[in-house]
């Protein structure tokens, strides 16, 4: 049996490994077809059918661009940079859950292997640990290239990121504190009724973790750290060929595994209204064991859905809102988001002393009213004058 | 000049709470842009689709025939001499006797040759051609080449095929001031 949990997990952990690869390259072609789209283009549309094979192109041009490594550049730390970046990216979808569980029968006992890479009871910190070191593959590859403006944008990466863990963190302890449990999967079990996913528990939370999780992702509104406008390529000015490619694709990933964080923290993971009752009836008309691997088989599919959206959701935002400021992201980051996560955390703990989940609402009523009051007393902006 | 109804005065007056909130905002540019991703796209799927291009556009040259199949002109070189780009070229030959069905005229171009690379496209050999003869069709272009034996067209290329015979449709339209609008009998 030991033998069939190691080969079920080995499984589980090439296809979690492929599937993430698949859906950062396919991301890419989304990236392109969603900007053209929100811009009322059309789109690749030339590569395969729909531009499908686009990815493929993408990729074949980038391997047989030349890899050029500059003269003054400090060699093996340029070639790690890259490496660091695609590790680290790739290693952080390990400890999310997927999906339910996967029902084994053995000597007339049912074995329930979860689907996910592994079990620990500390996935959220461990998630924590390794994109924070994610951001070691922007910086070491940055300050390789010899290049003020890599070095540049490799500060900014650096010191946004540090910024904004601390508030994606307090943002976070708030549903910690209801869980009592770092464990990924807790958290979603804990969401298992539609009313109690974490979004309508914390729905300030939520906004704050998803502007951090922008941030951490190094998307726009808070590319800073290779905007073209100032930076020419920011970080990765010197990089070219596969190198380049790897920074690229461990955006993508980073992209990927922070929706999926996102959808299980605030979203419920694999659950889905009425979840009970169809897995009830799966297993009572298809028996124990089919009857449950398909409920799980749903249950993924609702999963990768709520990916699906918000990696949507991530490019729908890159192309509505422009870029920051760096002061005004450093200001909303330390005046804004940290006081705010810090508050939240506050009420949500006077909260539960009382058996409260949606204290947090309290904030978010005091916030919307303070705005409409703001609204209302400011100064009436002068009708522009007509000029003839 | 006003031009739109959009415009909005810019003022640096300190941001409201609302305003400092930015999501009110940041709602509004969502919603604008996903209305945009479900309007119809105005792209033309160019090598699939083709759209008019008026009747009065300058493409693929073509030595014209007369309404006898004859070869109309008579390589007089105005065309070379107009031409700003210095495309053309041609050598003159005098009709033999038996070939009164082939040119019109006593003398014709053994040789007419247009670089395509140079040609600009303007039309001045159209308005200088004192015969008719050499005309930039509206409705088809010269193809990408591939190869530089390609640029430069020889009479195979240009002079009009009898079963593609070109005709301006509408003849509202006059291609050039100078030019007296063809119509499908004066071919």
């Amino acid at each position: 049996m030991d033998l069939t949990v190691l080969l079920v997990k080995g499984l589980i952990i090439l296809v979690i490994f492929g599937i993430t690869l698949l859906i950062a390259t396919y991301s890419t072609y989304a990236e392109r077809k969603v900007a053209a789209f929100l811009q009322d283009r059309l789109g690749p549309n030339r590569a395969g059918p729909f531009g499908l094979l686009q990815p493929i192109a993408d990729a074949g041009k980038m391997f047989f661009k030349e890899d050029f490594i500059p003269a003054q550049a400090s060699k093996w730390l340029f070639i790690l940079g890259p490496c660091l970046a695609m590790l680290t990216a790739l290693m952080s979808s390990a400890v999310i859950p997927f999906g339910d569980s996967i029902r084994l029968a053995w000597d007339g006992t049912n074995y329930d292997i979860p689907m996910q890479a592994i079990e620990i009871n500390i996935g959220v910190l461990y998630i924590f640990g390794v994109v924070s070191l994610g951001v070691y593959g922007i910086m070491v590859g940055g300050w390789a290239s010899n290049n003020k403006f890599s070095l540049l944008g490799a500060i900014r990466a650096a010191s946004q990121n540090i910024s904004y863990e601390i508030a994606l963190g307090l943002s976070l302890i708030a549903i910690l504190m209801m869980t009592g449990s770092l464990s990924l999967r807790a958290i979603v079990n804990e969401q298992a009724t539609f009313f109690e996913w974490n979004v309508f528990t914390q729905p300030l939370g939520f906004i704050i973790f998803l502007t951090c999780a922008f941030a951490e992702c190094n998307r726009t509104p808070f590319d800073l750290p290779e905007c073209e406008t100032e930076l020419v390529g920011g970080y990765h000015t010197e990089y070219s060929s596969m190198k380049l490619g790897f920074y690229l694709f461990a955006e993508y990933i980073n992209m990927f595994v922070s929706s999926a964080f996102i959808s299980s923290l605030y979203f419920g993971g694999y659950h889905y209204p009425f979840m009970n009752a169809v897995h009830d009836g799966l297993t009572g008309s298809l028996g124990e064991i089919a009857g449950h691997n398909i409920a799980t088989a749903i249950g993924t599919v609702v999963f990768f859905a709520k990916i699906f959206f918000f990696i949507f959701f991530f490019m729908w935002v890159r192309w509505t809102i422009p870029r920051f400021r760096y002061d005004q992201l450093m200001n909303l980051g330390w005046k804004s988001l940290i006081p705010l996560s810090i508050l939240n955390v506050v009420v949500t703990g006077a909260g539960l002393l009382y058996d409260i989940k949606y204290t947090t609402w309290l904030i978010v009523v005091v916030m919307v009213v303070l705005a409409l009051t703001s609204n209302a007393r400011a100064p009436k902006s002068q009708a522009a004058p007509q000029r003839a | 000049m006003q031009l739109t109804n959009r415009s909005k005065q810019v003022s640096n007056k300190e941001m409201t709470m609302a305003e400092k909130m930015y999501l009110p905002s940041i709602v509004q540019g969502l919603a604008i842009t996903i209305k945009h991703f479900f309007m119809k796209k105005p792209t033309i799927q160019y090598p699939e689709v083709k759209r008019y291009l008026g009747p009065v556009f300058r493409g693929h040259h073509v030595l014209k025939r007369d309404e006898q199949g004859r070869e109309r002109c008579t390589a007089c070189g105005l065309c070379a001499v107009a031409c700003p780009a210095e495309a053309i070229s041609m050598v003159a030959a005098e009709r033999k006797k038996g070939e009164e069905n082939l040119y019109r005229e006593e003398k014709y171009a053994a040789v007419y040759e247009i670089n395509m690379l140079r040609c600009i496209f303007c039309g001045l050999c159209e308005e200088a051609c004192p015969k008719q003869a050499v005309y930039l069709r509206h409705d088809r272009m010269v193809p990408v080449f591939l190869e530089r034996d390609d640029i430069v067209y020889g009479k195979d290329k240009l002079v009009e095929r009898l079963d593609d015979r070109y005709v301006r449709m509408n003849s509202e339209v006059k291609a050039t001031p100078t030019e007296p609008s063809l119509t499908k009998a004066a071919t």
